[in-house]
């Protein structure tokens, strides 16, 4: 069974229909990449999968569970986290509170509070010099880093990742995406949304290729970054 | 304002400086730092009452140095009144801060305007009303117990002000949550008008064989004469400087109050989900936080404070009605405004600045104008006029911030 399926569903923002029949599954300890251009329906399905919106159709299972009509802060209960598109960090809370946040559902008192705090010290130093700062003042690769470190204290069984390469110099993406792959490594299970189709199916097990709300491709990311459709659209090559 | 901006400045450092010493390893905070947070906004509204009487006080001596070549003892009479004013504009601004801090609590987090707040300060008064009601009713109340008292309308008011609070918002205002933003508003002004007219027909119909009347006398234990905390003396003349025990327990339980809130606010876990809610209610939900349980303790907090607030103006002035809320109310929300809305110290900062302008007004015009103009019935133009200008000039209020996003 797939740690997360979507079947058939359908999203909608007023009459606008966002996501016409979605269908896709990811297994535990993959990580699978939702690739599409601008308006695809990349956001519209982690905000789907997240309960931050509701399915007018169709069916979303974590772990077996139907969760396409629970609302959001129990589905992070569950242990799904999601660093949602533009990082939303709480500009004016620090750094620490920050990430105290995304430990919200657990005991800051408890020793494994700690050991979560070390590690997402450990993947990103940088944020242990600023902790006393406030979100809203850190760099755009800082708050990156934040929302997924943030995203990482809930401790999650799976992570959704809406576009972390996006607006970020090369040097960082690259540090991005290397990251992404070391906490696969260490186990967790990855929904990456990417605009840079090259870099994400780099490191992701399997692609999805979505186009106006609907999936048009499914591969391995091997056999994605070899199609001749995707390197047309979406990896600029000729 | 002037002679603050520096010492404001200051604050601010030694509150960077403060933040600076947090260990950042594993987020551990010692008692200090904790006792800094929540001390720190109430070190600065301290300043700001200190600044504020000092420029205000300084201004009416100006003024009168500059008339009294018409009225020769003008300085004299301007002097001697001035502790009392000072007085006399704390108890006002403490009134307005506590109302205010509902305003701003709610707006911070909804970013709407609960116009039924100032109903939930009469609600306090009225609740107050019956406690005394009922216990002059029973014959005990002359022997009861003042601090006892207190504490019983106090607790009262808070009770049935922030469960009615937490009502309101879940039949008014949560359905109603997705709607164009002058829905919630046109809404709330509804309940204001409801919950004015259902006190009324409460207050004149219960209990049936006598009621508490529309017009209610607010029993009290006897608190004593004034105290007198000090002694003027101009010329041959010695004028007291009072201050009423009802008003000093204003004061000291609006105070304990502040320290309450700004510690659950700025300290706890609780107030650090509300703090989040405030600033990106979606990636808060995407923390586990329940943000419906957290908007219902926003109401829930400020609701109680407007009920104490309510409980205690009541017993200090010694009546209530049904229509008391509207004024305060509306100068709770200018303070609010004034503070820079959706700011916890701005709204304690702005409510104080506002009590010391309405007072220095009262007690100054008619003196200055030779008793022309009653400053006394001429406060609110002050109060109003002041909305209107800082609307004008710095919509974002005395301490507001304007908020940047990252793209």
């Amino acid at each position: 069974m797939a740690l997360l399926e979507l079947h058939n569903v359908h999203t909608y923002y007023g009459k606008i229909h966002a996501l016409k029949g979605l269908s896709l599954r990811v297994e535990k300890g993959e990580i699978v990449t939702l690739i599409g251009s601008n308006g695809a329906g990349k956001s519209t399905t982690l905000r789907t999968i997240s309960g931050l919106l509701t399915p007018r159709q169709g069916e979303v299972r974590f772990g077996g569970k139907r969760i396409d009509h629970t609302p959001p802060h129990e589905i992070t209960q569950l242990g799904v986290a999601q660093s949602p598109e533009g990082r939303r960090i709480f500009p004016r809370l620090t750094v620490l509170e920050n990430l105290e946040m995304g430990a919200y559902l657990h005991n800051t008192r408890s020793p494994t509070y700690h050991e979560d705090l070390e590690r997402v010290f450990q993947l990103f130093p940088r944020l242990r010099e600023r902790t006393s700062q406030k979100g809203g003042t850190l760099s755009g690769g800082e708050q990156q880093m934040l929302a997924i470190g943030r995203a990482l204290m809930s401790r999650p069984q799976m992570l959704l990742l809406d576009e972390p390469s996006m607006g970020l110099a090369p040097v960082l993406v690259e540090q991005i995406f290397e990251i992404i792959k070391t906490i696969n490594s260490q186990g967790m299970t990855v929904l990456l949304v990417e605009q840079n189709a090259l870099q994400a199916l780099g490191i992701a097990n399997r692609g999805y290729v979505l186009q106006s709300g609907e999936i048009v491709l499914e591969d391995d990311a091997k056999a994605l970054r070899e199609n001749e459709m995707v390197q047309k659209a979406y990896l600029g090559l000729e | 304002m002037s002679p603050i901006v520096p010492m404001l400045y200051t604050v601010r450092v030694m509150a960077a400086e403060a933040k600076a010493t947090t260990s950042p390893h594993t987020g551990q905070r010692s008692v200090g730092e904790i006792a800094r947070t929540v001390l720190g906004p109430l070190l600065q509204l301290l300043l700001f009452i200190v600044g504020a009487a000092a420029s205000l006080g300084l201004l009416v001596i100006v003024l009168a140095l500059l008339l009294s070549a018409s009225t020769p003892d003008l300085l004299s009479r301007v002097v001697t009144i001035l502790p009392q004013v000072i007085i006399d504009g704390l108890v006002r601004g403490f009134l307005f801060a506590t109302i205010a801090l509902g305003y701003t609590m709610v707006y911070g987090v909804l970013e709407f305007i609960n116009f039924a707040h100032g109903e939930l300060f009469m609600v306090g008064g009225v609740v107050g009303a019956y406690v005394g009601f009922f216990l002059d009713r029973a014959g005990i109340i002359d022997g009861f117990n003042p601090f006892l008292f207190v504490v019983v309308v106090v607790a009262a008011g808070m009770t049935v002000s922030g469960l009615l609070a937490v009502t309101v918002e879940r039949i008014a205002y949560r359905p109603l949550r997705n709607a164009p933003r002058l829905v919630p508003l046109i809404s709330a002004i509804g309940v204001s008008l409801v919950l004015q007219d259902l006190a009324r027909l409460f207050m004149t119909n219960f209990p049936t064989s006598e009621p508490l009347g529309f017009n209610a006398r607010y029993n009290s234990p006897d608190y004593g004469p004034p105290l007198t905390l000090f002694e003027m003396n101009v010329g041959e003349r010695s004028v007291p400087v009072v201050l009423s025990p009802k008003a000093l327990i204003f004061i000291t339980v609006a105070t304990l109050m502040l320290i309450g809130l700004n510690y659950l606010v700025n300290a706890t876990r609780l107030g650090k989900a509300i703090r989040a809610t405030a600033q990106d209610m979606p990636t808060a939900s995407l923390m586990g936080i329940n943000v419906n349980q957290i908007i219902s303790l926003t109401f829930l907090i400020g609701g109680a404070l407007g009920g104490a607030a309510g409980a205690l103006f009541g017993l200090n002035v010694g009546a209530v009605n049904p229509y008391m809320g509207l004024i305060p109310g509306l100068k709770a929300f200018t303070a609010a405004v004034l503070g820079g809305i959706g700011n916890i110290t701005g709204a304690m900062v702005g409510g104080i600045v506002l009590g010391f302008m309405e007072a220095f007004v009262a007690s100054y015009l008619g003196l200055f104008t030779g008793g022309a103009i009653s400053g006394a019935a001429y406060a609110d133009i002050v109060a109003f006029s002041m909305l209107i200008l800082i609307l004008i000039f710095r919509p974002s209020g005395l301490l507001g911030e304007a908020t940047t996003t990252k793209v």
